[in-house]
């Protein structure tokens, strides 16, 4: 993790290494804890929880590997889940609850239920996600933390 | 009613997570598919869930639930023992199934 305490803000960074079950959720789990150090509201916190650890596991099961970056200022967190690829072919399609391109044996894991883009979505105030075939992609999630 | 009574009064099997014993049972939540989970659990929850694999430890800990009740004796990985040991989270286990373990967590109060 790096941490950044910029003018502008809380700045957390983590890796995310692709088929990594074993940490999935750490990265998560640690904007968790600086979110609740800074005594941010806790409806904020569990939003942030939810997006992070949906983006966290997304990286896991469909990127070659990727990243979380976090930026905390007093208005907002904003959220930039990036990967390596392999990009999303069809975006429309991804977004739809209950569509998923997880393999069997990550369903078998109780993922795949094709909500996670759908949560993502829901429990920010912004949300834009950039990707096509064969390229990285980019979920920018904004939650406010003040109206 | 308190995780703690779940061992006491009802006789589940503790397997993790010590501290956590102190915690508030405000509902009880059964899903094994982890992003509804994520969704639709809520602070507080008692979960029941049949996997029992290193990511619902960090399931309960982002969503401050209050314990993890594995049913019907389903086998627990090692890992997610320890993970839970490390970050606190009670995980318990019967060889009752979700019907009767909501059946005997509403006779205890948790409506």
């Amino acid at each position: 993790m790096n941490k950044d305490n910029g003018i502008n803000g809380i700045k957390l960074q983590y890796e995310i290494i692709k088929d990594d079950f074993s940490r999935a959720g750490e990265a998560s789990s640690n904007i968790k804890k600086v979110l609740r150090q800074l005594g941010i509201e806790d409806s904020i916190i569990r939003r942030t929880a939810i997006v992070t650890y949906e983006a966290e596991m997304n990286i896991v099961i469909h990127s070659e590997g990727g990243r979380i970056k976090v930026l905390i200022n007093p208005d907002q967190v904003q959220i930039i889940a990036e990967d390596y690829g392999p990009g999303i072919e069809n975006i429309e399609l991804a977004m739809q609850e209950g569509y998923s391109t997880a393999p069997n044996r990550v369903r078998e894991l109780g993922f795949g239920a094709g909500m996670g883009l759908p949560n993502m979505k829901r429990c920010s105030d912004e949300f834009e996600i950039q990707s096509e075939k064969g390229a990285a992609t980019i979920v920018t999630m904004i939650i406010y933390i003040k109206g | 009613m308190h995780v703690r009574d779940l061992i006491d009064k009802i006789g589940f099997r503790h397997i993790a997570g010590e501290k956590a014993l102190e915690k508030k049972i405000t509902g009880l939540y059964c899903c094994d598919l982890l992003s509804w989970v994520m969704s639709h659990a809520k602070h507080g929850d008692a979960w029941i869930t049949v996997q029992t694999h290193i990511n619902v430890v960090a399931i309960a800990s982002l969503l401050d639930l209050s314990c993890i009740i594995i049913p019907e004796d389903a086998e627990i990985d090692g890992a997610s023992i320890r993970k839970a040991e490390e970050e606190d989270i009670a995980i318990l286990s019967t060889p009752l199934n979700s019907f009767e373990i909501f059946k005997l967590l509403y006779e205890h109060g948790i409506k």
